[in-house]
């Protein structure tokens, strides 16, 4: 029996650890250069980038108690860590401190905490070891909605304390479930949705309407090759519609244009199910059922965007999609970031030299916004290289997850992994104009020592995992 | 083997398939498109932050109490300095060389990079044959402010003044750059979000002799700057203007408030100063002089000064007398005999008829009455303890708001002091407390401490019957989000039934109006209802505090008024008629007691001379 200490030492994945070790320390490099004041530097804990590195300090203590703690002890405790944290996230619901809109901190003397930070971690080790189940079958729709209820139950906490960004979070754990074989037409179905999404903030109803009915009359050709039928059918929505036009142009002629089109699509379906139960056709029957959801949901995205969303979100929203341009308000911050990234050229200002992100231009420059700083600073260089780092990393961790012997271990691995990609793509993306401006930290790099604990707490126990890979843990 | 392992290469390539898309739109915007590069070198763009003019402030009648003017502050950007004719420069701007060596030095101090005030408030005049020259100084450039000007020079305290934002907000808060100015005190701090609007910047290029080329990209990257909501105050200029000048050559507090709304119609804090003096190049120096004034001009009286009540206090105690049944309307319990004696120790009083009823104790501040009243209550067996009586009595006075912060929106309110039974346990000893110890509580006298604000809430209370709203200055945020309004909508009820009131203003109408003689007769007013009650505090500092509390018209009060003057004697030699003409000049429009305002006005308290 080896020592516990030399074995971790021995079976430690250092190339992961030395990983760890530079993009903390690019990170804090970071947070100096968009933190200083060029003219005062001292070190105190009063600046930024001094209470970052006493962060950094914590940070280590957690990873090295995170790999003494027994690998078994993380998936024995799982749903109690989960249940825990729910209650807490509860709490924080009721008696928690707002920070910047969102009621979503703990404040302990001078610490704040985040406890959503946590609570993916939470969610990570419950989702692995529900999945690691001898008896877990992936495509069975029981098994499906428990995954779902595991990773959007603290979601939805968090999304009432106000954070949308840390609520989003949660929706990377899918891939972890697509990994273990969620059905691919899942897959599907959630890119259609997001389509849909899209599709209906930038359309009127009528126009999507339209091309849901195209869309399934298409589905219809390819599934039963009947061109005189499906003939019969178009005619039969397209009579359906004209005639509720002219009763709803006679009647009410100020409603919406989408009125006589649902009414033209409602009157066809009766008879569509008649026609696919009298030929047993369950797929024409599916395409129709997904069809009606389509709209349905097109609908309640209407409803969600005007009336769920705070208006800073969908300002956010509608700048992305270029619905509306408004460079002073909603756009401001994307706008001065781009200006800061883009000023950095191809080698970059250099070290301390950014100007863009000196003047507090870009607002948030040390927390969500702390790319701009690098692209700035570092140029095209240096963002890329950061870019490819980070894909390292992504890379090494699925790599870390294939080779463990347990289910448990790898399911981890892919929620780490998962979790990370979420993070680093949509903070850049936002400093890009690539993506709406959530609120998300940047792993290791953004100032803050709630994220920058948790990411170290989330990756560290896997490494512990990784240490022991060869046992099975369940 | 597992089934699905393949898909492992799908969610490894959707990672790489990411990244290397954002590297792409990297690559588009760092090196191929040239609308968001920015040129490298730092000196060809200046950024000019355009302050926003603050907001306007207004009198509740719509007159304009505060704007703005125009000025330049001179910045400096030391890296970009190059020699230049020092003697040109000051003569320019009037100063002496050896002061621009000093602020060059504190500029540097500060920063190389980030360009620093190196001049304040330059007037539009002297920055106009400047700025003929600018093109020779290089490093330096000018920005534009707005100071505040005050048309009607008065409520100094309560607009409060702006200053420059010290090191440690400038740190902290996103939005302030040091140099930046903020609201310090008054209403100026209290509504600085509303106040100060939003600054923008402006994007120059300029060419290497520093002049100006034009906006760059033609201002795309320009933000404006929004000006700050106007405020409108419930202030009555007129009557604040009248309040200061009764209260010139004196020191002391008025404070008047519309019962029905809680809004503050006047708020005298004497000795005042010129609001104007807080402004500008001279700012510090003239803070400094009256920061060493003895008589602290800048100490904001109404809300910071904690008086002992006096009289004026025998109100609240014969309503928790009532409340506690311990008293009632009709009945005479207690003699005077020109005082209040048991036997050695004496507490005065002066002559009336005797025996009274609580109407008449009011209307002749019997203090005997009052003594008694406090001692039955203390001593009554119903509350098996005199330390449970006293919480009794404490319980109700709290109630009144007495004892803690009234929540006005302005800074820096103290909260008075109500004693408690532990303090009283220290100075005496736990369960050692008696009756007799603490007698003054009941003429206002003893460790009860108010704020002249809380008195007015006092008189605003009882006009209303039983509650009152909380004071504040501000009416309305002109276009801007005014829910914070709601909380002064609430009515805060005391613990004292409304059916107990109007014995009190019975009490404090005749007062001012009883044929038979009241204590505050000089309050009367013509074809008006004032009720009042005067208050005569003894203090350790020298002469009596002169102590007045009114409201008026006795149904249906327009105004409640708390009116303190320090060192001045009985109530109603001089807070009473300074209390009275602000009554007469509020519901009438004008005076018609010339003599007794001409008393007033010329009155000299701090000289002691009458002129």
């Amino acid at each position: 029996m080896e020592q516990r200490g030399s074995s971790i030492l021995q079976n430690i994945d250092w190339f992961t650890v030395i990983l760890y070790l530079v993009l903390v320390t690019l990170g804090w490099i970071n947070i100096f250069s968009a933190s200083y004041s060029p003219d005062n530097i001292s070190f105190s804990l009063a600046t930024r980038y001094g209470r970052q590195m006493m962060w950094i300090g914590a940070a280590v203590l957690i990873a090295i108690t995170m790999l003494l703690i027994d690998s078994k002890f993380y998936s024995t405790f799982a749903e109690i860590i989960y249940v825990t944290l729910m209650v807490t996230l509860l709490g924080v619901l009721l008696f928690g401190s707002t920070v910047n809109g969102a009621k979503s901190w703990i404040v302990i003397g001078p610490v704040q905490v985040q406890p959503a930070e946590f609570a993916k971690i939470a969610a990570s080790l419950t989702l692995a070891k529900y999945m690691s189940r001898y008896h877990f079958k992936p495509d069975g729709f029981k098994s499906m909605m428990i995954v779902c209820c595991i990773c959007f139950l603290p979601s939805v906490f968090i999304l009432l304390q106000n954070d949308t960004g840390s609520a989003l979070v949660f929706a990377a754990l899918m891939i972890a479930y697509f990994r273990e074989g969620m059905k691919p037409l899942i897959f599907v179905l959630g890119l259609l949705m997001a389509l849909l999404f899209l599709l209906s903030l930038l359309y009127e109803m009528h126009v999507i309407i339209i091309v849901i009915e195209v869309l399934a009359f298409g589905a219809f050709y390819v599934f039963r090759d009947k061109p005189k039928e499906l003939g019969i059918g178009i005619l039969a929505v397209i009579v359906g519609t004209a005639a509720a036009y002219a009763v709803c142009q006679w009647l009410v002629p100020d409603w919406p244009k989408y009125v006589p089109l649902l009414f033209g699509f409602g009157i066809a379906i009766p008879f569509f199910l008649a026609y696919t139960y009298r030929h047993r056709l369950g797929k024409i029957a599916a395409i129709i059922g997904i069809a009606v959801a389509s709209i349905g949901f097109a609908f309640s995205v209407g409803y969600f965007f005007d009336n769920v969303l705070a208006p800073h979100q969908r300002a956010r929203i509608n700048h992305l999609l270029g619905i509306e341009v408004d460079l002073q308000g909603a756009g401001y911050n994307v706008n001065q970031s781009m200006i800061a990234i883009g000023s950095g050229g191809f080698s970059g200002k250099g070290y301390l030299q950014g100007t863009q992100t000196k003047f507090k231009f870009v607002p948030e420059q040390s927390t969500d916004f702390i790319f701009c700083t690098i692209g700035e600073e570092w140029g095209f260089v240096g963002s890329t290289v950061l870019l490819l780092l980070f894909l390292t990393l992504l890379v090494r961790l699925l790599i870390l997850a294939e080779r463990q012997k347990s289910k448990f271990s790898r399911i981890y691995g892919y929620c780490v992994a998962s979790i990370f990609f979420f993070h680093i793509v949509v903070n850049i993306g936002m400093t890009i104009g690539l993506m709406p401006v959530i609120g998300i930290p940047l792993p290791f790099f953004s100032y803050g020592g709630s994220s920058l604990w948790g990411f170290t707490m989330l990756l560290f126990i896997f490494l512990k995992l990784d240490c022991n890979r060869m046992e099975l843990i369940t | 083997m597992n089934p699905f392992r393949q898909r492992c290469y799908v969610i490894g390539g959707l990672f790489a398939l990411i990244i290397f898309v954002y590297i792409g739109r990297l690559f588009y915007l760092q090196v191929v498109n040239e609308s968001y590069k920015m040129s490298a070198s730092n000196n060809v763009l200046r950024y000019v932050t355009q302050y926003p003019a603050r907001g306007l402030m207004y009198d509740r009648n719509g007159v304009l109490l505060v704007h703005n003017q125009a000025a330049y502050d001179l910045m400096v950007t030391p890296n970009q300095l190059h020699e230049f004719d020092t003697a040109l420069f000051c003569q320019l701007l009037d100063i002496d060389k050896a002061q621009v060596d000093k602020r060059l030095r504190k500029a540097k101090r500060y920063s190389y990079y980030k360009p620093s005030t190196f001049l304040e408030q330059i007037s539009a005049e002297q920055y106009g044959a400047f700025q003929e020259n600018l093109y020779q100084f290089k490093g330096f450039y000018a920005q534009t402010r707005s100071l505040r000007i005050y048309p009607q020079n008065i409520a100094a305290h309560t607009f409060g003044y702006v200053g420059e934002v010290d090191d440690k907000t400038a740190q902290n808060d996103d939005y302030y750059k040091s140099g930046d100015y903020i609201g310090i005190s008054g209403i100026e701090r209290m509504y600085e979000e509303q106040l100060r609007g939003r600054k923008g910047v402006e994007i120059f290029m300029v060419d290497v002799h520093n002049r100006i080329k034009g906006q760059y990209k033609n201002g795309i990257y320009d933000t404006l700057a929004v000006n700050g909501h106007d405020i409108t105050l419930t202030l009555d200029a007129r009557l604040q203007e009248y309040g200061e000048r009764l209260m010139q050559n004196k020191i002391g507090s008025i404070v008047a408030l519309e019962p029905s709304t809680g809004e503050i119609l006047a708020i005298v804090s004497a000795p005042t100063y010129d609001p104007g003096l807080l402004v500008g190049r001279e700012r510090s120096a003239n803070y400094k002089q009256l920061r060493a004034d003895s008589l602290n001009p800048l100490f904001c009286r109404p809300l910071q000064a904690r008086y002992p009540p006096g009289s004026t206090f025998k109100t609240v105690n014969a309503l928790i007398g009532l409340q506690e049944g311990i008293i009632n309307g009709i009945y005479t319990y207690y003699p005077c005999h020109y005082g209040y004696t048991v036997g050695r120790f004496h507490m005065g009083c002066h002559g009336h008829t005797s025996p009274l009823n609580v109407v008449e104790a009011l209307q002749h501040s019997c203090n005997a009455y009052f003594a008694a009243e406090y001692r039955a209550l203390l001593d009554n067996p119903k509350y098996q303890t005199i330390d449970s009586a006293f919480n009794v009595w404490r319980n109700h006075a709290t109630s009144f708001g007495f004892g803690s912060k009234l929540g006005v929106d302005l800074p820096y309110e103290v909260a008075g002091y109500v004693p408690t039974l532990s303090f009283y346990n220290r100075t005496y000893g736990k369960g050692r407390l008696k009756s007799l110890y603490i007698v003054s509580n009941s003429i206002g006298q003893g460790e009860l401490l108010l704020t002249p604000l809380q008195m007015a809430n006092l008189a605003s209370t009882i006009a209303n019957r039983g509650h009152y709203f909380t004071p504040h200055v501000v009416k309305e945020i002109r276009e801007g989000d005014n829910s914070f309004l709601d909380a002064f909508r609430e009515p805060h009820y005391t613990d004292i039934d409304t059916t107990y009131f109007p014995l009190v203003i019975e009490g404090m109408y005749r007062a001012v109006n009883s044929p038979t003689g009241g204590t505050a007769g000089v309050a009367a007013i013509k074809d008006i209802d004032v009720c009042g009650k005067t208050g005569t505090a003894e203090n350790p500092h020298g002469k009596d505090h002169s102590i007045f509390m009114a409201f008026a018209p006795r149904e249906n009060p327009q105004i409640a008024i708390a009116v303190y003057v320090e060192n001045a004697g009985f109530g109603a030699s001089y807070a009473a008629p300074i209390a009275s003409l602000m009554i007469e000049r509020y519901l009438t429009g004008a005076v018609t007691r010339s003599w007794l305002e001409n008393r007033m006005l010329q009155m000299d308290l701090i000289n002691g001379t009458t002129r």
